[in-house]
């Protein structure tokens, strides 16, 4: 699995998710800047990290989603590619219009770091495939701008097509129907707020992270 | 030219920061001010003078980046 992560002025989960990609796939990910205007060839895998690109002026992942990399990473999912954006990552990827809906101030208005735990809500996309529908993990959310807004129209297609891929057990944002992450309409493009990449090795506390980044590396590696 | 672009949130979009807002004013005394909605305010300086041309021009950048056209209606003057 060929990986790459792309780099903007703010990130600051690069590195994990980039260890989070090797470790699973047992190959280093690319870090790609965000003023490239062309992603390296033959990725299988762009991520987008966490981090307060461009210090989350005018709307979080507003001027990074607009950046010219990301052309290139629209690109990359239209032709079929595997995306994954976590946190800020997620809010860039709505931004640029790949996933829809938007991401609005928490409901309690404060800033939440802490763990929480995770419901799969689907087994069918390439970052879940390894996980059980109801399966339970623990991975932190460091966020002030997570709580996931749909119309009433986008949320009964996002349930139809079984397109939410985690919902928080207990939801500390004020996300509608608990949504913690979603995938696009080819389930190849998953924007999650939760940090899979900030609880992947059992010194750090756990490692229900890694079980994302596994899946997604047995699901290229059987579609290849 | 001056130009200025005022984004609000959609009727129908929950504002936390609007009603964190609305309960400190009545924590300080305000009472009837039913509802908040806090928005905000673009200033823009443009070159040249063709106020069509320039209203042309603010709604595409308010359509490609100043408004979240998902969760937020702008309104555009050219002052």
């Amino acid at each position: 699995m060929k990986s790459a992560v792309i780099v903007f002025p703010g990130s600051n989960c690069d590195r994990d998710l980039a260890v989070g990609l090797e470790r699973a796939s047992g190959r280093a990910a690319e870090m790609v800047w965000h003023k490239d205007a062309a992603l390296p060839e033959g990725l299988d895998v762009v991520a987008i990290p966490g981090g307060f690109s461009f210090g989350d002026y005018l709307r979080c992942g507003a001027i990074a989603a607009r950046m010219p990399i990301m052309r290139a990473v629209v690109e990359f999912a239209r032709k079929g590619g595997h995306v994954i954006g976590v946190c800020n990552g997620f809010q860039v990827l709505i931004e640029s219009g790949l996933l829809p809906g938007a991401l609005m101030r928490n409901a309690g208005l404060k800033f939440l770091c802490k763990n929480v735990e995770l419901i799969a809500a689907t087994s069918n996309s390439p970052f879940t495939s390894s996980l059980e529908v109801g399966q339970r993990l623990t991975i932190p959310i460091a966020h002030h701008d997570g709580n996931y807004i749909a119309d009433s129209e986008l949320l009964l297609k996002l349930q139809a097509e079984d397109r939410i891929a985690f919902r928080y057990a207990d939801n500390p944002n004020g996300s509608v129907d608990n949504i913690a992450g979603i995938l696009s309409q080819n389930r190849r493009v998953l924007g999650m707020m939760p940090h899979p990449e900030r609880l992947n090795d059992p010194a750090l506390g756990g490692n229900d992270g890694a079980k994302i980044f596994e899946s997604l590396t047995h699901s290229l590696m059987a579609s290849a | 030219m001056k130009a200025r672009v005022d984004i609000t949130l959609k009727n129908g979009v929950l504002d936390p920061q609007g009603k964190a807002i609305q309960h400190a004013l009545g924590a300080l005394g305000f009472d009837g001010v039913n509802d908040v909605r806090q928005g905000k305010v673009i200033e823009l300086q443009l070159a040249g003078d063709d106020r069509a041309a320039a209203e042309a021009a603010l709604k595409e950048m308010c359509e490609k980046l100043l408004a979240n056209t998902v969760i937020e209606d702008y309104r555009i003057k050219v002052l």
